[in-house]
């Protein structure tokens, strides 16, 4: 059964986690721009790296028939000094005439500071005038409550944004509800500390329904797991889900969602 | 927004046979990270650590048989003050609970 992880950070992992991905049943994957440990000290550290995900990396993926796409941003780690944030928002738009590119993201909060608002709105802006997707990062722990009401109140004060061209990750139980209830989507990441479980993302779909939601494992260079989505699969049908309903949450739902943008070519079958 | 609960199929008695084992190893290092705090050398400082005030706060909802527990417990760790800072000053990360007028 084939499957989606539409958030995982691969420049950080090797290729024996493609290749474990593809065993699994993964047929495709976005590739969102973020923090990567450390913090960049020039424009043209960004640079490079923003070609790796529109250049290097979908080359990389292909080779173990996963399609690749990816989203540019500066992400919020990087935004709370805002002259330089500038800097790197003004060479995103050449990026955004990527053939793999899908949006803007993932932007967001981190701990929830007036400049990395400010740099937040700036970003939603951009993803306005250029006609993008947003795929937003909400905070950690206690920031995320917080966090998550600033960034809805931000992208709803744009009113360029359709929210159902927005999908906001991270979500977990005391943010799900808001999110969809506003007309967003919502991200489940399965982490073993930090966010969900696989069983408690699927307690979150018996609670708030199947629609709207997609399942990702925002796998990068610190405690994450390229293969959640697949458990989160094995867990529904462990409860006894039918595989029409596993397809539509690890499948068909990231496609409902990135179609909507003419750069995504993937096709559901 | 809390809807029906369509989809699970499984009985208290499927759910209990699945997921005990693995609660109840969580359960015992819970009361192990206690035990731990006690033998520190200044245990009577622990008390006092914001983040063990909302682990306490946390502990009640747990057997107090209302709904959306994990939801509850997530708010309790949750910053709910309304003010912004200019600058994180170049901290990246968080602690797992708010001071909340500390």
């Amino acid at each position: 059964m084939k499957y989606i992880d539409p958030h995982i950070h691969m420049v950080s992992r090797t290729t024996d986690d493609y290749m474990r991905m593809a065993l699994a049943g993964c047929v495709c994957i976005t590739e969102p721009a973020f923090w990567n440990a450390f913090d960049r000290g020039s424009v043209h550290g960004f640079r490079d790296y923003f070609v790796q995900l529109t250049q290097y990396e979908p080359r990389r993926a292909g080779k173990y028939g996963i399609e690749y796409y990816s989203w540019i941003c500066i992400n919020p780690k990087e935004a709370d000094d805002p002259a330089f944030a500038r800097e790197v928002i003004s060479i995103i738009p050449e990026f955004l005439e990527s053939e793999r590119v899908v949006g803007i993201g993932e932007i967001g909060l981190n701990k929830n500071t007036k400049n990395e608002l400010v740099i937040l709105e700036e970003q939603i802006a951009l993803a306005s005038e250029y006609d993008q997707l947003i795929l937003v990062h909400t905070p950690h722990l206690e920031d995320k409550l917080k966090g998550t009401r600033l960034i809805m109140d931000a992208i709803s004060a744009n009113s360029g944004i359709d929210p159902d061209r927005v999908l906001i990750d991270h979500a977990e139980e005391h943010t799900v509800s808001e999110i969809l209830d506003r007309g967003y989507w919502a991200g489940l990441t399965i982490y073993p500390n930090t966010k969900c479980t696989p069983q408690r993302a699927v307690d979150i779909i018996e609670m708030y329904g199947p629609d709207r939601i997609w399942i990702n494992s925002a796998a990068d260079w610190g405690d994450s797991d390229p293969l959640s989505v697949p458990k989160v699969r094995f867990e529904m049908r462990q409860r006894g889900y039918t595989d029409e309903l596993i397809e539509k949450i690890t499948h068909r739902n990231p496609v409902e969602f990135l179609s909507q943008s003419e750069r995504f070519h993937y096709r559901y079958e | 927004m809390i809807k029906e609960k369509i989809h699970n199929t499984l009985t208290s008695k499927e759910v209990i046979d699945r997921y005990f084992p693995e609660n109840r190893a969580k359960l015992i290092d819970l009361a192990a990270f206690f035990d731990r705090m006690d033998r520190t050398s200044d245990s009577h400082a622990a008390g006092s650590d914001y983040r063990l005030t909302a682990f306490f706060e946390a502990l009640n909802i747990l057997s107090d048989g209302e709904a959306n527990r994990a939801g509850r417990i997530l708010e309790i760790f949750s910053d709910k003050t309304a003010e912004l800072p200019q600058s994180a000053d170049g901290v990246k990360g968080a602690t797992g609970a708010a001071k909340n007028g500390e």
